[in-house]
């Protein structure tokens, strides 16, 4: 009886004890995601700002209570905000579409054709995907001005389409595929690159977006890249564009209005992200860097 | 038959053009490069072949400015990151309700473009004639004087670096160890749980064990990234980093390259080869550690 009793009394305390435990991961769970969240609370807040009203805190206040848009106005007129956004655009979309039929060619050679030399080429493509970026950036920067290709999309697209990962990403996807398909197919008197487009692509669709949007986050924040090739701010991506609005236009003084292109460059991505949320995560935990 | 054959090259022939043009030339290339000395950009000729390149940098105050700041980054932020999000994975994976959303949050600074919200972490800890910031705010809340982060000392601006270097990388460091708690079979905690065994012990002899190849992969992750830091400095201290003595390694390889201290492709070359060979080591270390530690099944 008394055993009874007392396991009782401990499984009350346990319970007891479970729910401090609880109560303490919630609170700093919620602590993290506060730090997370505060800088986009910031950055939206300080948007709506009035400049008057910015510059005369001298102890910043958490709300405001008379938002303006002028700021995005400013934003979008004082300096070339919207052709940084159509640039990035345009290089987005075409590094991430040439990016693709390469990626989906090579990936096709190595899960389903048979040729010499596959295996060794494949281990060498393998390690490639060792080599850091910052290694080769010199030669192509070198390589690119030698060609005039500098302030220009082509010289800002070339070195970014290929992408190993991808490569092997999508391989190890097409790979799983089942053979007798492609036999069936082959019977049929398909041609390879018929077969590629209706049945492997549509089969590894899942894949695939992955690889397009991880791509497209890539292209949208790259800096270094653009920064090295481009001088001329007609050719700028929204990074650079940011960096020079900092630098040289009203970003120095005018807070409220940067704060404005900074929710304006930070937006899309996000609400592709929260769009897309299960893939964009599925695909980073895949194969992410940045970290 | 021959051109059966040669199908799966013509297949792969765009990736091997870009690849050898953009990628594999670049590799030898920059070897090259680190050996010529007295290379000029204009002419594209060099004077002879020697170590010099690579004595010019190691004995450059900026590079050994760099490389200071990327050592005390690296053995900041690795660390701390990796612990902090394994904490709060394991928190995630205690709770039930608002997980999806937590989860969610934790992972928006991965979809951020780091120069833009770099620039908001900027504006938190800046004190101008204005204003003395937000940060600062907060200490003073707490009787701690006004300091300045963005153009104050050395101590401060290498804590905001760290600071926002961390933020930008939990999102994943979380999301990969979320999936590793995740795929620990629940069967061994129930066995644990039957043997009485403590919740410090079940962490320590089965959590741990199980989830330490992805913790090596991360740490392994993270030495790497963050020996690359580069754009979050410029964010946060603006383009002429030697200026704010903020620079980092892979930034001096870019000033040797571009800008207004730029044109000197060679020594970029030497720099950059140095840093690899850093990481190298490092990776290298880290594999001879790990076979000691990390438990694979």
């Amino acid at each position: 009886m008394s055993t009874v009793s007392s396991y009782l009394l401990s499984e009350k305390k346990n319970k007891r004890l479970s729910k401090i435990l609880s109560a303490l991961i919630y609170t700093a769970l919620g602590i993290w995601a506060l730090l997370v969240l505060f800088p986009f609370y910031w950055m939206l807040l300080s948007s709506f700002k009035s400049f008057a009203s910015y510059n005369a805190e001298f102890v910043p206040k958490f709300f405001t209570l008379s938002p303006t848009f002028e700021n995005y106005i400013e934003a979008f007129t004082a300096v070339p905000l919207f052709s940084y956004f159509l640039n990035t655009l345009i290089y987005t979309l075409l590094t991430t579409a040439l990016m693709l039929v390469v990626t989906v060619f090579a990936a096709f050679a190595f899960a389903r054709l048979d040729f010499p030399g596959k295996n060794i080429a494949f281990t060498l493509f393998l390690a490639l995907m060792m080599i850091p970026t910052e290694l080769v950036v010199i030669t192509n920067y070198v390589t690119i001005t030698d060609m005039n290709l500098r302030n220009t999309f082509t010289g800002l697209i070339l070195p970014s389409i290929t992408s190993v990962f991808y490569i092997y990403l999508l391989k190890e996807n097409f790979a799983q595929i089942p053979d007798e398909l492609y036999l069936a197919a082959k019977v049929d008197g398909t041609r390879d690159i018929v077969y590629l487009w209706r049945v492997m692509l549509p089969i590894s669709k899942p894949t695939v977006i992955t690889i397009i949007i991880l791509k497209i986050i890539e292209c949208w924040n790259s800096y270094v890249w653009p920064r090295l090739i481009t001088d001329n701010e007609r050719y700028y991506l929204v990074s650079n564009g940011i960096q020079a609005i900092r630098e040289s236009g009203f970003g120095r003084d005018n807070v409220p209005a940067m704060m404005a292109a900074v929710v304006s460059v930070s937006l899309p991505l996000i609400i592709l992200f929260l769009i897309f949320r299960d893939r964009v995560m599925e695909g980073v935990a895949r194969g992410g860097t940045k970290g | 038959m021959k051109l059966k054959k040669l199908k799966g090259w013509l297949y792969l022939l765009p990736a091997i053009l870009f690849l050898g043009v953009f990628m594999v030339y670049p590799l030898i290339d920059v070897l090259i490069y680190s050996f010529e000395e007295g290379y000029n950009f204009a002419s594209g000729e060099h004077l002879g072949v020697g170590f010099y390149n690579y004595a010019y940098v190691l004995r450059d105050p900026y590079f050994l400015s760099a490389l200071k700041n990327t050592l005390i980054l690296v053995a900041i932020t690795v660390p701390l990151s990796t612990g902090i999000a394994l904490l709060i994975s394991l928190g995630l994976s205690k709770i039930k309700a608002l997980r999806k959303l937590f989860q969610t949050i934790y992972f928006l600074p991965y979809v951020t473009n780091t120069l833009a919200v770099g620039l908001v972490f900027m504006i938190l800890f800046k004190r101008t004639p204005y204003s003395d910031g937000l940060i600062n705010l907060l200490l003073s809340w707490f009787g701690q004087g006004p300091v300045d982060f963005i153009d104050g000392p050395y101590a401060a601006k290498m804590f905001v670096l760290c600071f926002y270097t961390i933020w930008i990388v939990m999102p994943f460091k979380i999301l990969i160890l979320t999936s590793a708690l995740a795929s620990v079979k629940e069967d061994y905690y129930q066995a644990a749980k039957l043997d009485g065994a403590s919740r410090w012990r079940m962490f320590s002899r089965i959590t741990l064990p199980m989830i330490s190849p992805m913790i090596f992969y991360l740490v392994i992750t993270g030495f790497i990234g963050a020996f690359k830091a580069y754009s979050d400095s410029v964010a946060l201290f603006g383009t002429d980093l030697n200026a704010a003595g903020m620079n980092t390694l892979v930034g001096y390889v870019y000033d040797m390259l571009y800008g207004n201290s730029g044109g000197y492709p060679s020594f970029a070359s030497a720099a950059a080869i140095v840093l690899f060979m850093i990481v190298l080591t490092i990776t290298a270390i880290n594999l001879l550690v790990s076979k000691k530690y990390v438990h694979y099944t």
